[in-house]
């Protein structure tokens, strides 16, 4: 059984000039203690997909058909009430830009105390002391905790928002981009502390990306996005090594490899489609380099490959 | 916040002395002697005349007649009433309790339910609910205080006498007592609706805004995350972060409810210091009208000295130099 699982999931936004399709027949499992990468360039649906899971989505957003299955419960089908004990408990995020996740007039102990109070049976003192313990728990000065966001820097408050994120200690939590925006010395050391406390609480994680050094260093398997859709599902090696789908390959050509060979990087051409009224076929067909004549006009089917799936023409011979 | 609080309040003192110059200036660039209107019977004598302004100390030069007025302002001396022969500061000390009654209650309904009225609207953006309370409140707000005031008379104490036509108190009643304080509160009906319907547009119309605006944040959506319940992410996240303008514009708001109050008491007849504003412009009573400016620059500034504290415990942000 998986922790959680996302079943056929399509989530568009009705707007009027038309159907976006943010999330379209998207599919995934995570299983327990595991950490699943999602990685793709900006606007694909990693954010929308994330937040699909915890039920944020806002209007004109909305599922349209499939399951998200946690701990064998359909989230889609669950009633608000239900939902929102999930949310926190079960269910975590840490948002991008954990700057603004931040309330700026609380404290930050009251912010961390928060989900405590909402959640478990227990006094404001005891919620308090817990509060206090968790800002130990990811390296903040106790003393800190009745100060205010405006004191902390940036690196801080994402330490801070890691903190309530998973103070009621979730079975699963989702990071969307927790190092976007923070210099690499601080990313490093939230990462190092994100791999700590996945082990500490035991943590299933779906992590969130663009930056494949990450993504690399955190997750046991990855889904590469495209537009709204998986196009590639390996575990992390595989891909690293041998990337199948061209976007992939596409998306590993534009990152520098530190150890390997030194080759030019380059760059996708293009940008993504725009996701209202997309052409028939294959979404990465405009900016593919080995695209086919069947690529313009027929979607490609998800297919398994020597223990990896892949969603391209090229494979399916 | 003990720093923060000693730093407003000294502010708030160079304001109460740059208002006291300019009251003093501003009566002494107004064109004409008080003197010749206050004695406009032929029969006095020039020589009178000076005697008067010897009296008054307005024979001295504007230096000297700055630095006698500041120190018997420093004794709570305001000097004579032309008009009433009585001390400035009786005179305000008779009328001060009325006005603080009238306007204590209406600015604080209209805040209150402002607040509520434009926090719900912002709630509930794009429903029946948030178009009703929006144009009703922006109906009220466009209709001038005392034509409202007008109306209201015309309707329920005129026509339908409902409420009393005038006044603070039944004349001659020998209420006392929870009788008397029902019969105030009878009078005061009228003239605090029309107040409190006036300024609640603006709180509506700005609260709901804000509202709208702090909903949108990111620290919502996150509160939301953590499971905090839809009651807990309005009062605890959104109201609070929302209320940060109303606060400030409650502070500014108070420098015009002097002038929504001087209507209001003068359509309603209500016996306060706007009534009384009123009356010492028809009367030209240099004196009272001078002691009445300072009376409200004063409480503007104290009113909003208060504001600025609240602000700082609303918003931590605030409080500088800590």
């Amino acid at each position: 059984m998986s922790l959680l699982e996302v079943d056929d999931l399509r989530l568009y936004f009705y707007t009027k000039r038309g159907t976006a399709k943010a999330v379209d027949r998207v599919g995934f499992r995570v299983e327990k203690n595991e950490t699943l990468g999602l990685i793709g360039e900006s606007g694909c649906g990693k954010t929308t997909t994330a937040l699909a899971i915890m039920k944020l989505i806002k209007p004109p957003g909305q599922i349209v058909h499939g399951k998200i299955l946690f701990q064998d419960r359909d989230i889609v089908s669950l009633d608000k009430e239900d939902m929102r004990e999930l949310r926190g408990k079960g269910l975590a995020i840490i948002r991008q830009e954990a700057q603004n996740s931040l309330n700026p007039v609380m404290s930050i102990g009251k912010q961390i105390a928060e989900g405590l109070l909402v959640h478990d049976k227990i006094g404001k003192k005891e919620a308090w002391e817990r509060a206090e313990h968790q800002l130990g728990l990811v390296g903040l000065d106790t003393k800190m905790i009745s100060h205010f966001p405006h004191e902390f820097s940036g690196g801080m408050k994402q330490r801070a928002v890691i903190a309530m994120a998973t103070v009621c200690r979730p079975q699963f939590l989702i990071l969307d981009e927790p190092t976007t925006g923070l210099d690499v010395i601080v990313q490093r050391q939230l990462l190092s502390l994100i791999n700590h406390l996945k082990q500490e609480l035991g943590l299933t994680a779906l992590l969130i990306a663009h930056d494949l050094a990450v993504i690399a260093e955190t997750c046991d398997r990855v889904a590469v996005m495209y537009a709204g859709k998986i196009v590639e599902h390996s575990d992390t090696v595989s891909l690293y090594r041998k990337p199948l789908h061209p976007y992939s390959q596409a998306l590993l050509s534009a990152y520098p490899n530190l150890k390997g060979e030194k080759k030019q990087l380059r760059s996708i051409p293009g940008v993504p489609p725009r996701l209202i009224n997309t052409p028939y076929g294959c979404k990465f067909e405009p900016r593919c380099s080995y695209a086919l004549e069947a690529c313009k006009h027929q979607e490609p089917e998800m297919m398994y490959q020597d223990g990896r799936y892949v969603a391209c023409h090229l494979f399916q011979a | 916040m003990k720093s923060f609080i000693l730093k407003r309040a000294g502010a708030s003192l160079i304001t109460v002395f740059a208002v006291i110059c300019l009251n003093f200036l501003i009566f002494r660039l107004a064109p004409g002697d008080p003197v010749k209107m206050m004695f406009t019977d032929p029969r006095v004598t020039a020589e009178q005349m000076q005697e008067v302004r010897e009296k008054f100390g307005l024979d001295k030069p504007l230096g000297g007649q700055f630095i006698s007025y500041v120190q018997r302002l420093a004794h709570g001396d305001l000097g004579i009433s032309f008009w009433q022969k009585k001390p400035v500061t009786r005179v305000l000390a008779e009328k001060i309790p009325q006005t603080l009654i009238l306007v204590i209650t209406a600015l604080g309904m209209a805040v209150i339910l402002g607040v509520i009225l434009g926090a719900l609207a912002g709630w509930k953006t794009g429903t029946r609910l948030d178009t009703f309370i929006v144009s009703a409140s922006l109906a009220m707000y466009s209709i001038p205080s005392f034509a409202l005031g007008l109306i209201l008379l015309l309707v329920f104490a005129y026509t339908l006498t409902i409420f009393p036509l005038s006044g603070m108190s039944t004349p001659a009643s020998g209420l006392t007592g929870f009788g008397y304080l029902k019969d105030v509160a009878w009078h005061m009906v009228l003239p605090a609706f029309s107040i409190v319907m006036w300024y609640i547009g603006e709180f509506v119309v700005l609260t709901r805004s804000s509202m709208t605006d702090v909903l949108g944040q990111e620290y919502i959506t996150s509160a939301r995350a953590k499971g905090v319940k839809e009651s807990g992410i309005l009062w605890r996240h959104a109201l609070r972060n929302a209320l940060l303008p109303v606060v400030t514009m409650t502070g500014v708001n108070l420098g015009f409810a002097v002038a929504g109050v001087i209507e209001a008491e003068t359509v309603f007849s209500w016996p306060g210091i706007g009534l009384l504003t009123y009356e010492a412009v028809m009367k030209r009573d240099y004196p009272l009208l001078q002691g009445i400016f300072l009376l409200f620059a004063v409480s503007v500034i104290l009113a909003n000295f208060v504001v600025d504290i609240i602000y700082g415990y609303i918003d931590p942000r605030i409080r500088v130099g800590e």
